[in-house]
């Protein structure tokens, strides 16, 4: 499946991704990553510095939400900008299920020179995790 | 103490090169939970792998005497990346770190770091991140 420019006009909603965000994953990205901040491993040391528990890395949840965009399109090459902000953490409690983050993507503008820029959120719980979250995509003509 | 604002426009020396490898790109994959089958094949990073080698050569500077930062009370608040064409593998990765801002807000600072990532000679992805020190407790 490819999206081309015509398919796409603003206002239009990307399907939205519900990804869970376990302990599990939380030490498989710090590995890959290369961030072994021990706020996201080990809770005993989250809720020393004040955290209610062991929370995501914030790259973490960036690397996601841009799956809204890069399932959507197909290409992953075709991102030509991506940027978030990181508004609160998502708390991941030491269970099975971990925390659900729902991730949901919109057409927002399309520039002038074909490439469309898109709109992202992502909610825990009632809490917004990232703002001003956006990426712009080169789509096939 | 606040951060020392001389060091705004301070370009560090260029990190020590990165090789991108199958593997490093699969770890990464597979820990951001992917199915997307384009990187099935462990070739292409997704858009967040740059972050692997500009936060390392953003430690260096948070760690510099002369730029003051307190790391202990940082908190990594925006990133940005623009892409000039998408990591793949095999290529050699080095990054050149600058402190573009430093500004008070409140009783914090906010700073920008902006990280060129190259490889060999050719500038691959500008990362800018922001960070936020908070100030002391009145």
């Amino acid at each position: 499946m490819t999206i081309k420019l015509s398919d796409v006009s603003v206002g239009m909603e990307l399907p939205a991704l519900d990804l869970a965000f376990t302990r599990a994953d939380l030490v498989a990205y710090a590995n890959a990553s290369g961030d072994q901040n021990p706020i996201h491993q080990d809770e005993e040391f989250a809720k020393s510095v004040g955290l209610p528990d062991v929370i995501a890395h914030g790259m973490l949840t960036m690397g996601r939400a841009i799956q809204v965009v890069t399932n959507w399109v197909g290409d992953p090459t075709a991102v030509i900008d991506y940027s978030v902000r990181m508004t609160r953490p998502v708390v991941v409690p030491n269970t099975a299920e971990g925390s659900i983050v729902s991730f949901t993507g919109k057409v927002a503008q399309i520039n002038d020179d074909g490439t469309v820029q898109i709109d992202l959120g992502a909610v825990f719980g009632e809490t917004k995790v990232l703002g001003l979250a956006k990426a712009t995509v080169r789509l096939a003509q | 103490m606040g951060m020392n604002h001389d060091m705004i426009g301070h370009v560090y020396p260029p990190s020590k090169p990165y090789l991108v490898t199958s593997e490093n790109i699969s770890a990464f994959v597979k820990a951001l939970g992917e199915t997307n089958p384009a990187y099935a094949d462990g070739t292409v990073a997704p858009p967040t792998f740059p972050i692997v080698v500009t936060m390392n050569a953003m430690d260096t500077a948070f760690h510099d005497p002369a730029l003051q930062l307190d790391y202990a009370r940082l908190v990594h608040s925006d990133q940005k990346f623009e892409y000039l064409r998408p990591i793949r593998v095999g290529d050699e990765l080095t990054v050149s770190a600058s402190v573009e801002e430093i500004k008070p807000l409140g009783t914090n600072e906010i700073a920008t770091f902006k990280t060129d990532v190259y490889s060999g000679d050719e500038l691959v992805v500008t990362g800018w991140s922001k960070i936020v020190v908070r100030g002391p407790e009145a």
